[in-house]
């Protein structure tokens, strides 16, 4: 039974259910819903959610777990004697799915049937030549074993399926006949479906903690794998980036971490003051017309997705840069460089810069502007010695926050700052960052075998705590002084 | 009148200061005043260079991208020779599918020498072989897909719009020029010279491009043949998934902490982790779909179900935040009115709270996907840079096929060797950005529309 058949099913149950369990409801009543604790709709809801919800929870767990419990158990097929020198186990059970693939796709298009595929031996019939004909490429001849764990992996697969299937059904008309049971006279349905859709809605609230405890969970997990590989004080201290798939690489973060800072630094030298001055102009100079124009024009920045800014610095900032810049003061001949990166983020960060400085200056209360125009400063002496200071902590605060999106900004930096992995300290030269090694590390084949692609997790964990700090201390930093002012 | 004496009593002015007229500026007055003229015209500089950063931007791309919706073509008329393409004559596609797409190329080329023939067309040294190089691959597969669905074709002559090759389209869009194709070893000076030739006769011109639009990516060899069908397709799953997910959930998580949660240190902790969610950096919910999604619980890679929650994690914390101002802008005489009446709490909310704050919601919500539509960074990790041809099949299930999707085509095609291929990422850049500005546009109108200001 496929999923949006089983889905529909469990549907039709449930919604059976609002029907009947409605109408069980008007008839418990005599006739007369008055008599009834809730009006009938609430009796015939609550058995179209107990019907539903639990039986498309366990659906969602068992299409989770499935994959795991059945990878487990064809994995157990395979001996450490079937995998060939120079591969893994993960490469084996790949050829594993693969082949169960194409079994699928072979009963699908009526070139074998079931019982062929039982009775069918890797090393009496040709099964790479058959997989061929629908498509699934092989690259050597199939192990008996391997194929013996296809098999079992395709069958252990349907049965699982089924049996999905089977007890969703059963949950959906178990909850279907509780539910309906329960309705009678002075059932309280109202009450009983609104403490369901109580709990429905924590639950929903639940996914963000979720997620956050997936983050941390998977990166520090994986992270711990490094360093049991790799020694922790090198992969801080070192100096050198050079990860080799052979072994033997040098997987120093400090290379890294100064891109991603000189990158940001420049980012910041570019965005700030045009950032600041913007917000100061629109909200202490500009008239309504020209703030109304501007005003929305800045955000458009903010909305732009990120690759198309990679593009701009690829194809447009970058080859001008080296062109008129680099090239004739003789100082690098590379179209990626630390500046390219660093002016294209700063166009970036502008709205992030200038909207919040703007919502803050405005926060500052109108009585001190009074107070010094009417001392008889001008008014760019009030905003410079009055405003400005009393609005600083709020306008660290936004600087803190572009900060930390400059920091973890990906393509950008992907498609504008290079590959080369050094400690530089021309801005015209390419140099690269935490997040373009994790995409180069994780991009491709992933096998989380190697110091090689779980040294990713170890730069996303660092990524993640350099970020959530900055951006804890910047959200402490505007709550407080918000505070200071309402 | 002893006052008029006054004057004489006046204490002296201080040093710096000149008693004089108030109408002539003295000189510290007039520093005071040029550094706020100054300081006023920084200001308006730095709006201006927001502005321009963002008006050179836009060019920049639709300048290199706008040439990608015009692709140079021949029409011709093309004889499909029976002997050649149905050896059996029976007109069974199963049995003409052994003719690859060699062989149609070899049929595309005689119908170009022929053409060039007819209309007299002599360039000097430049061989049949070299003449016929001018048409892309991609055509004689085409051709090939064209004749296989109605067989009837063979035998006959039919009139066909033929690619041409990257390097001839990128000639007469200014890429490739005659002294860059001395150069140039996929391409010569005489070849440029036969398409002058073609287009003089009006046999050869550039026309719209909708393939661009439709058809699957292609491989390096054949940029001319490259279209975002897959792409579109696998971002329009992705935004489905996120849209069935995070809608609900956000939804009722905003209700839940807005309208019933306590406050206790339980309701804090969500509340500090959807706050930090809303900034963490995207690539590290790239490594959560990576780990989680694949590795442990065995979606496949490159499907857009997997891009699908990801985004969908991304997009919850904005949809939250969205719906939680919505809600709270709804004023509590609403509420009190209706529990006043003897509705419950639950049903003050769904009945009269909800469906006053839609309109916000529903803003937030297209903001909130307009956002997903053009993440890249973690859709990179989840292996959606995976080169696919085949378009997936109709949802549900089709979200399990392997996709691309828009940005991160962006992405591939920037990594291509042949610049044509810069021209299609400009050219699919401004496709996702008027997906970006529809979407915000409908989201301006509901919010002018349906926004009540209490």
């Amino acid at each position: 039974m496929s999923l949006s058949l089983l889905l529909l099913v469990v549907l039709a149950i449930a919604a059976a259910g609002y029907v009947i369990g409605r109408r069980r409801a008007v008839s418990a009543s005599g006739g007369d819903t008055r008599v009834l604790h809730s009006r009938p709709g609430y009796a015939g809801m609550s058995v179209f959610l107990f019907s539903a919800v639990p039986a498309l929870l366990l659906i969602m767990v068992w299409l989770l777990a499935q994959p795991i419990i059945v990878d487990g158990r064809a994995s157990a097929l395979i001996t450490d004697n079937d995998i060939p020198d120079g591969s893994s186990r993960g490469l084996v059970m790949s050829d594993v799915r693969r082949v169960a693939d194409g079994l699928d796709l072979l009963v699908d298009s009526g070139q074998l049937d079931e019982d062929a595929v039982r009775t069918m031996r890797a090393d009496l019939s040709d099964v790479r030549g058959r997989m061929g004909n629908v498509g699934v490429a092989l690259g050597s001849s199939i192990r008996p074993s391997v194929f013996e764990a296809a098999k079992a992996y395709r069958s252990m697969n349907s049965v699982g399926r089924i049996g999905m299937s089977i007890v969703a059904i059963a949950v959906a008309g178990a909850g279907f006949a509780f539910a309906l049971r329960r309705i009678e006279r002075e059932f309280r349905a109202r009450n009983v479906v609104e403490h369901f859709v109580k709990a429905l809605l924590i639950l929903c609230s639940l996914v963000a903690v979720l997620t956050t405890f997936g983050i941390i969970g998977s990166l520090v997990f994986e992270t711990i794998h490094f360093f049991q590989m790799y020694p922790a004080t090198e992969f801080f201290f070192g100096t050198v980036w050079s990860p080799r798939f052979g072994g033997g690489s040098d997987l120093g973060i400090l290379p890294l971490v100064w891109g991603t800072f000189y990158i940001s630094i420049v980012a910041l030298l570019v965005a700030v003051p045009i950032g600041l001055l913007a917000a100061i102009y629109l909200s202490e100079y500009a008239t309504k017309r020209v703030r109304a124009f501007a005003k929305p024009l800045i955000e458009v920045l903010a909305g732009i997705p990120t690759i198309v800014y990679g593009l701009f610095a690829l194809i447009t900032v970058g080859p001008l840069l080296r062109d008129y810049f680099a090239q004739p003061l003789g100082i690098g001949n590379s179209s990626s460089s630390v500046m390219t990166a660093g002016i294209v983020m700063g166009i970036m960060i502008i709205p992030f810069v200038s909207s919040l400085s703007d919502d803050i200056i405005n926060a500052v209360p109108q009585s001190l502007r009074d107070g010094s125009l009417g001392l008889g400063a001008t008014r760019s002496e009030t905003i410079r010695q009055v405003v400005l200071p009393a609005a600083l902590p709020g306008v660290v605060g936004a600087i803190l926050l572009a900060a930390s999106r400059a920091i973890g900004e990906t393509m950008i930096v992907v498609l504008g700052a290079g590959a080369a992995a050094k400690l530089s300290l021309n801005p015209f030269e390419a140099m690269t960052t935490v997040t373009v090694k994790i995409v180069s590390q994780l991009t491709g084949d992933t096998e989380f075998a190697s110091p090689e692609t779980l040294v990713a997790f170890a730069l996303g964990l660092t990524l993640f705590t350099v970020t959530l700090a900055l951006n804890i201390l910047a959200l402490y930093i505007v709550r407080k002084y918000r505070e200071q002012y309402e | 009148m002893t006052d008029a004496t006054a004057p004489a009593a006046a204490p002296a002015p201080r040093p710096g200061h000149t008693a004089g007229s108030l109408l002539t500026l003295d000189k510290r007055t007039r520093a005071r005043n040029a550094a706020e003229a100054r300081f006023r015209l920084y200001g308006a500089i730095a709006v201006g260079i927001a502005l321009v950063a963002l008006v050179w931007l836009l060019i920049s791309i639709m300048s290199g991208g706008l040439s990608a919706f015009r692709q140079t073509m021949i029409t011709m008329p093309v004889y499909l020779p029976a002997e050649e393409l149905d050896e059996a004559g029976n007109r069974n596609p199963a049995e003409m599918s052994r003719v690859t797409t060699l062989g149609y190329a070899r049929v595309l080329d005689q119908a170009l020498i022929a053409l060039m023939a007819e209309q007299g067309i002599a360039i000097e040294g430049l061989s049949e072989d070299d003449a016929s190089d001018i048409i892309s691959q991609e055509a004689a597969a085409q051709l090939r897909n064209r004749v296989l669905a109605n067989p009837d074709l063979v035998g006959t002559t039919v009139e066909s719009e033929v690619l041409t090759n990257g390097r001839i389209d990128g000639y007469f869009k200014g890429r490739v020029t005659m002294a860059s194709a001395e150069l140039d070893s996929n391409v010569t000076p005489e070849q440029l010279r036969l398409a002058d030739a073609l287009r003089a006769n009006g046999v050869l011109e550039k026309r719209i491009n909708w393939a661009f639009l439709t058809m699957p990516d292609a491989s390096d060899q054949r940029p001319e043949a490259a279209g975002l069908g897959v792409a579109i397709l696998g971002s329009l799953y992705m935004m489905l998934v996120v849209l069935v997910l995070s809608v609900p959930i956000g939804v009722a998580a905003s209700i839940y902490l807005e309208e019933f949660a306590p406050k206790n240190r339980f309701t804090d902790l969500i509340e500090v982790n959807i706050a930090n969610l809303a900034a963490v950096p995207s690539i590290v919910f790239g490594i959560l779909g990576l780990a989680i999604f694949i590795n442990f619980a065995g979606l496949p890679q490159s499907a857009p179900v997997v891009g699908g929650l990801v985004l969908t994690l991304m997009t919850i914390p904005t949809i939250i935040i969205a719906t939680r101002a919505a809600l709270k802008a709804v004023p509590p005489s609403i509420r009190d009115a209706a529990l006043g009446v003897g509705a419950s709490k639950m049903q003050s909310v769904f009945h009269h709270v909800l469906p006053l704050a839609m309109p916000g919601i529903l803003t937030g919500t297209i903001i909130g996907l307009a956002q997903a539509l053009g993440e890249t960074a973690p859709l990179l990790l989840i292996g959606m840079v995976a080169f696919v041809r085949n378009y997936p099949s109709a949802p549900p299930e089709g979200i399990f096929d392997p996709a691309s999707a828009l940005p991160v085509q962006v992405y591939n095609w920037t990594q291509r060797g042949d610049p044509a291929f810069v021209e299609r990422a400009s050219g699919a850049i401004i496709v996702l950005l008027v997906f970006l500005i529809l979407m915000n546009a409908v989201a301006i109108i509901l919010r002018r529309r349906f926004e009540r200001r209490w």
